[in-house]
């Protein structure tokens, strides 16, 4: 019949799409470098790649200021924005659910927990011993924030093989209502300056990680962020729901496993350092579909990492607000920034459904 | 040759500390290479869970599952995965993925850990949309095809995974009547002429009929196994979907609504006219008698019944 028109059809090509994965990498060397060039103190460019090279800036507090300050800060917030998109985009698909992020399965209240039961219900006496709020603003915190965290990891590891996505979904839910409760309960009763403390940590900084918490959260990130490598491929045959995944020979129990070690490994780790650090982790694996206009996991696993670095960079630099003195609240900026352009990616797509397969 | 075949096998569930509830039992079912069965019965008859069962997506209570020759459950996932590929009722959203892609991850088991696509995958994906005739929907994204586009999409990805059997639960359901017939044109040609092995659950009694090489009819425990006219000759379908409010009628194939009898009428006439004239009557209660004492007589474009002429059925039936 029309085999002839057939003959000249072009089969569509299933490949990355490199210039704009190059754009991004780009996009992502840029903010890198502006990063560690602005903030209250402006540093010029040149300057600051002299002091990257081992040489001798034109003043020397620049290179404490870059090496000790702001090299750090730029590496966190590279590894938090790619950890909680990548946690974010798993658990998206994984539970076919657009509104799905990072801290469904309540990470971040089983992390939020533990940092309100070490700042807020230390006794004004054992206060007194721990000494000063600085030693529970960094080490104790994280600490609290980690085993908060791996709780609720192992608990999610322990009831994912007995129950369906769900119920499991809604046991998260649960469990978030359960520590907001606790911790108003601890907020209604802690002193004002515990309170603060408390109140700090949720707004969420990429400043506090030392180069010495960078040791142990790089290998981290790095592990999880390969796993979730690993799971592009269980990932899009999840798109096709369960029942089909299973039928194209994915075993399903450990696809889900693997992914959400994965994805709580990056939540939790993120959330232990920076606390809990809202919206780019659900925005990001949105912008990553409207970009590449795909839901093939093989492109949107690295296209998520570098959208989420490139986000939480530039989250954390207006942040900064260069050439003040002043620091915005990373949480707030995030979600300032972030809700208008989600609102406008949705209506542009006019069908969310449609662009994550659910 | 025999591609999917049981022993003795009970299908049912087995409820979380209760007695396990058998849906059937002792079935020796076979289903040959370029064979297309159709699987009919009532809702909740238990089709999905024979389907589900032998998909080997749910363990049997009794009996075994083999494919080609192998206990399904003794299979690895992915080399069930290359032996048999199903299509499901559910519709799904497969997200911003073109049938193209769609298609190609029925190379799934085939694909190394990050499923890349060799040359020789593409190729087999590109023959599977041919197969379905579905090449001008390559490039469109899933969401945006009709259900008898999806449908046919579902079905090449079905054929990507370079099956022997295939199983389809209610491929049809829908569907309008000239895609449900091509759906199955399309089924039958694979069947026959490529040697797959095809199985699919419907409720479309007649096009089952004149399609099938053979009917699995499961009713109330029972799987009777026959040609479609067999099954009609010896009084199965009317004994599987006895009751309930209608009766199958064995002239035509087909159902009938029992409707509150309103007593007989004859009706005087030949042709179309008439045969659907019958029709028009059976369908508001009455039975059609050609020595009733009343008549509806058919003349070329009205009706006459009693004293009075009538337009239109419509109007006759209403005035009846």
């Amino acid at each position: 019949m029309n085999t002839t028109t057939n003959e000249h059809t072009h089969w569509p090509r299933l490949a990355l799409r490199p210039y704009r994965l190059l754009l991004l990498i780009g996009l992502l060397l840029l903010t890198f470098t502006l990063s560690l060039s602005l903030g209250s103190v402006n540093i010029p460019f040149a300057d600051v790649i002299t002091i990257l090279t081992g040489g001798e800036p034109a003043k020397a507090t620049w290179s404490v200021i870059i090496l000790k300050i702001r090299l750090p800060r730029a590496i966190t917030a590279v590894l938090a924005g790619a950890a909680l998109a990548i946690s974010g985009l798993q658990m998206q698909t994984l539970f076919r659910n657009p509104l799905a992020g990072p801290f469904v399965l309540g990470i971040s209240s089983g992390a939020s927990l533990g940092v309100a039961l070490v700042v807020l219900s230390v006794s004004t006496a054992a206060g007194g011993l721990l000494a000063s709020l600085g030693f529970l603003g960094n080490i104790g915190i994280v600490l609290a924030a980690t085993l908060g965290s791996a709780f609720v990891l192992i608990a999610v590891m322990l009831v994912a093989h007995r129950v369906n996505n769900m119920t499991l979904l809604i046991l998260g839910l649960l469990f978030g209502y359960a520590t907001s409760a606790i911790v108003s309960i601890l907020l209604y009763f802690a002193i004002a300056e515990r309170i603060q403390a408390y109140i700090a940590w949720t707004f969420g900084s990429f400043g506090g990680v030392t180069w010495g918490q960078l040791q142990v959260l790089i290998p981290v990130i790095l592990f999880a962020l390969s796993i979730a490598w690993l799971s592009a491929k269980p990932l899009n045959a999840l798109l096709l729901g369960e029942a089909y995944a299973r039928s194209l020979g994915l075993t399903i129990r450990r696809a889900r496993w693997l992914i959400l070690v994965s994805a709580s490994m990056l939540a939790g780790a993120i959330t232990a350092y920076c606390g809990p650090i809202g919206f780019v982790g659900v925005a990001v694996p949105h912008l990553c579909r409207s970009l590449f206009n795909t839901s093939d996991h093989r492109v949107l696993v690295p296209g998520t990492i570098l959208i989420g670095s490139v986000v939480a960079l530039t989250a954390d630099l207006v942040a900064q607000l260069p050439g003040s003195d002043t620091v915005l609240p990373l949480n707030a900026v995030t979600s300032l920034l972030g809700a208008p352009i989600v609102a406008w990616v949705i209506l542009r797509q006019r069908n969310l459904r449609a662009s994550f397969g659910g | 040759m025999a591609m999917l075949q049981t022993d003795t096998l009970t299908i049912g569930y087995r409820p979380h500390r209760r007695p396990a509830h058998i849906v059937s039992e002792k079935l020796d079912l076979t289903l040959e290479a370029g064979q297309l069965i159709c699987l009919l019965g009532p809702n909740g008859a238990g089709k999905s869970t024979l389907m589900r069962t032998l998909a080997g997506m749910q363990p049997p209570l009794g009996g075994r599952v083999r494919l080609g020759g192998d206990d399904i459950a003794s299979l690895p996932s992915r080399t069930v995965a290359k032996r048999l590929s199903i299509v499901l009722t559910e519709r799904i959203d497969a997200g911003l993925l073109s049938a193209y892609a769609l298609v190609a991850l029925g190379r799934y088991p085939y694909t190394d850990w990050r499923g890349r696509l060799t040359a020789a995958d593409e190729t087999i994906v590109q023959n599977a949309i041919d197969a379905v005739g579905a090449r001008p929907l390559a490039h469109r994204p899933v969401s945006q095809l009709s259900d008898g586009e999806r449908q046919k999409i579902m079905i090449a990805r079905a054929l990507a995974q370079q099956p022997d059997v295939i199983l389809l639960d209610e491929p049809t359901a829908y569907l309008d009547l000239p895609r449900r017939v091509e759906i199955m044109q399309i089924l039958r040609r694979l069947a026959h002429d490529d040697g797959r092995a095809i199985l699919l659950s419907t409720h479309d009694l007649h096009l089952a009929m004149r399609s099938a090489d053979a009917i699995w009819l499961l009713a109330n425990g029972k799987l009777h196994i026959g040609a479609p006219e067999d099954l009609v000759l010896n009084g199965a379908f009317a004994a599987a979907f006895a009751g309930e409010g209608v009766t199958f009628d064995p002239m035509s194939g087909s159902f009938h609504v029992a409707h509150a009898h309103r007593g007989s009428i004859a009706v005087v006439g030949d042709g179309v006219r008439a045969v659907w004239t019958a029709r028009a009557l059976e369908r508001v209660g009455f039975q059609v008698d050609a020595a009733a004492p009343l008549r509806v007589i058919c003349h070329p474009t009205t009706w006459e019944y009693g004293t009075a002429e009538y337009r239109s059925l419509a109007h006759l039936t209403k005035h009846l």
